[in-house]
């Protein structure tokens, strides 16, 4: 038996003017999962889920949540959203806060279990204008629980926290999808990733580029970018992405012993040659280029 | 309608964490109180009384511009805005708390007129002249709030100051609530039937008063409100066009 979809993008295309952020995007998010959107800034992360939580609409296509429109705000009615932490009110304290998003829902949590889980216990006096930025952070991701939710989008939750804070923002994110919460979250980081999600969604330029299981993703993390100094490279198989900086080429390629060899078969004057791990973030820069190009 | 309330109170809440925002709106009609009425007609019983009315539509007038106008495009270029817009919950009740929160700051903002006006004049009223007046207040506000969420809903914070400040001068100024209401300059006279805030005084000294608003200011009212009411949902349509399409 498959669980039910509790959010999903059906051919979702969004431009804003002549940009296209989003390009005939299809998704499914499925009640009980914890699904990573991975990709660099600008990938279409945060309109996607501006979409799915109603704050815009799509070009075209559909975007559901619950089965509805997300501009419905019934459908909404489960649903826990992260906002920007440089937003929250400054003059409100954090207990106010809290109480004034949960009067939004029909259900709700109990303010001190939620402000223990995000290690925020003791400040629920404090103005928000006082706390310090890993604070703000943490209020921030844990309104999104406060409604007592089945699925939260979170937005970069943990952009500019320090190790420590990560962790306890991990460790209350995984604590709601043990009792069966799901999750839509982003972050342009694999290690966060792989730290909370078991299904990866790799996008880039509007695209989706992998919708696998984090192993597979991380098998691409073993992608190597070998370098040289050529005029001209002929074009060899195996390579997943190139670029070229100045008089410098660099070719991306899941075997790089494979593509040397290639590339002395083919005669090709070139010097300096060089062979390096790439970051995840470079690998799925040069694959977004290339499928662009 | 319980979100309504909630949000007018975490509204008010907020405003009162920066009592100088208060201060402010409460500042301006008490000062100019104190500095025209008080000294040049606070021992003539009728015209102490027109002034005060007068006072009081300025303290309404330029709160709820101000209120609105800037507050509103304050808010706007928060982040925390379209947060509120993803709860699940319309957008009325954020519009209503609005709408009641400004109302309790304009009320704030005309007891100190009110009481300068009983303590160091001859201003008279009686309870149901004073109940009656401030109901026209009340009504008076309509056009200016709707101007002020004009301006809120289609500016960036920095242009709707400058642009809340070209409308209130002028507006106040001409509309004659800062000279005689009995014998006003000339330009004044030609210019304020035309302009709301003339229409918003002319029923507040009715009320108090033995006055009879002139027909023309009555229209013009009117007319204002009207196109200010077109002119706020454009804006917030297009606003939420922006936002959300």
């Amino acid at each position: 038996m498959t669980a039910e979809i509790l959010a999903r993008a059906d051919g979702v295309t969004r431009r804003y003017g002549d940009v296209v952020a989003l390009d005939d995007i299809t998704l499914d998010v499925r009640a009980g999962e914890l699904v990573g959107l991975l990709g660099p800034n600008g990938a279409g992360k945060s309109t996607l889920i501006n979409l799915f939580t109603g704050l815009r609409r799509p070009t075209s296509g559909t975007v559901e949540l619950f089965g509805g429109s997300p501009l419905d705000p019934a459908r909404r009615r489960r649903v826990g959203m992260t906002p920007q932490d440089t937003g929250l009110p400054a003059a409100l304290r954090v207990g106010e806060c809290v109480d004034f998003v949960s009067a939004h829902f029909t259900t709700s949590v109990s303010r001190g279990a939620l402000l223990e889980r995000f290690g925020l216990s003791g400040l629920e006096r404090r103005q928000i204008g006082g706390l310090s930025g890993g604070q703000k952070r943490r209020l921030a991701v844990a309104l999104a629980f406060a409604g007592d939710p089945r699925l939260v989008f979170l937005d970069e939750p943990t952009t500019g926290l320090d190790v420590e804070a990560r962790r306890t923002l991990w460790a209350g994110v995984r604590a709601f999808h043990e009792d069966g919460g799901t999750v839509l979250l982003t972050s342009h980081y694999l290690e966060e990733i792989e730290a909370l999600a078991r299904r990866v969604v790799v996008v880039g330029q509007g695209r989706v580029l992998a919708d696998d299981s984090v192993e597979a993703v991380r098998g691409m993390a073993g992608v190597r970018r070998v370098s040289v100094t050529a005029a001209d490279v002929p074009a060899l198989p195996g390579v997943l992405g190139t670029e070229r900086d100045g008089e410098r080429v660099h070719l991306i390629t899941s075997d790089a012993d494979e593509l040397v060899r290639e590339l002395v078969r083919t005669g090709a004057p070139f010097s300096g040659l060089e062979v390096r791990l790439t970051s995840l973030e470079e690998a799925f820069l040069a694959i977004t280029a290339r499928r662009a190009a | 309608m319980a979100l309504t309330l909630t949000h007018a109170r975490y509204q008010l809440l907020e405003t009162f964490r920066i009592p100088m925002a208060v201060v402010g709106s409460a500042f301006f009609p008490a000062a100019a109180m104190l500095f025209f009425v008080v000294p040049f007609g606070g021992d003539h019983p009728v015209g102490a009384t027109m002034a005060t009315a007068s006072m009081m539509a300025f303290a309404v007038m330029s709160t709820s511009l101000f209120t609105f106008g800037i507050g509103v495009a304050e808010d706007r270029a928060q982040p925390w805005d379209p947060y509120i817009r993803t709860l699940p919950a319309g957008p009325f009740p954020r519009f209503g708390g609005r709408v009641i929160a400004g109302f309790a700051v304009m009320g704030l903002s005309v007891l100190p007129v009110l009481a300068i006006a009983a303590l160091l004049t001859e201003a008279t009223v009686t309870p149901g002249g004073l109940l009656l007046g401030l109901a026209a207040l009340a009504l008076g506000s309509v056009p200016f709030t709707l101007m002020g969420l004009t301006i809120g809903y289609s500016l960036p914070s920095k242009a709707a100051i400058a642009v809340t400040q070209l409308v209130f001068f002028p507006m106040a100024f001409g509309g004659g609530l800062f000279t005689s209401p009995i014998d006003p300059p000339g330009f004044i006279e030609t210019i304020a039937p035309f302009l709301p805030t003339r229409g918003v005084v002319e029923l507040a000294w009715a009320a108090v008063g033995d006055h009879t608003p002139s027909a023309v200011s009555l229209a013009a009212l009117a007319a204002w409100t009207l196109v200010a009411g077109l002119g706020a949902v454009h804006a917030y349509r297009r606003d939420e066009g922006a936002r959300f399409s």
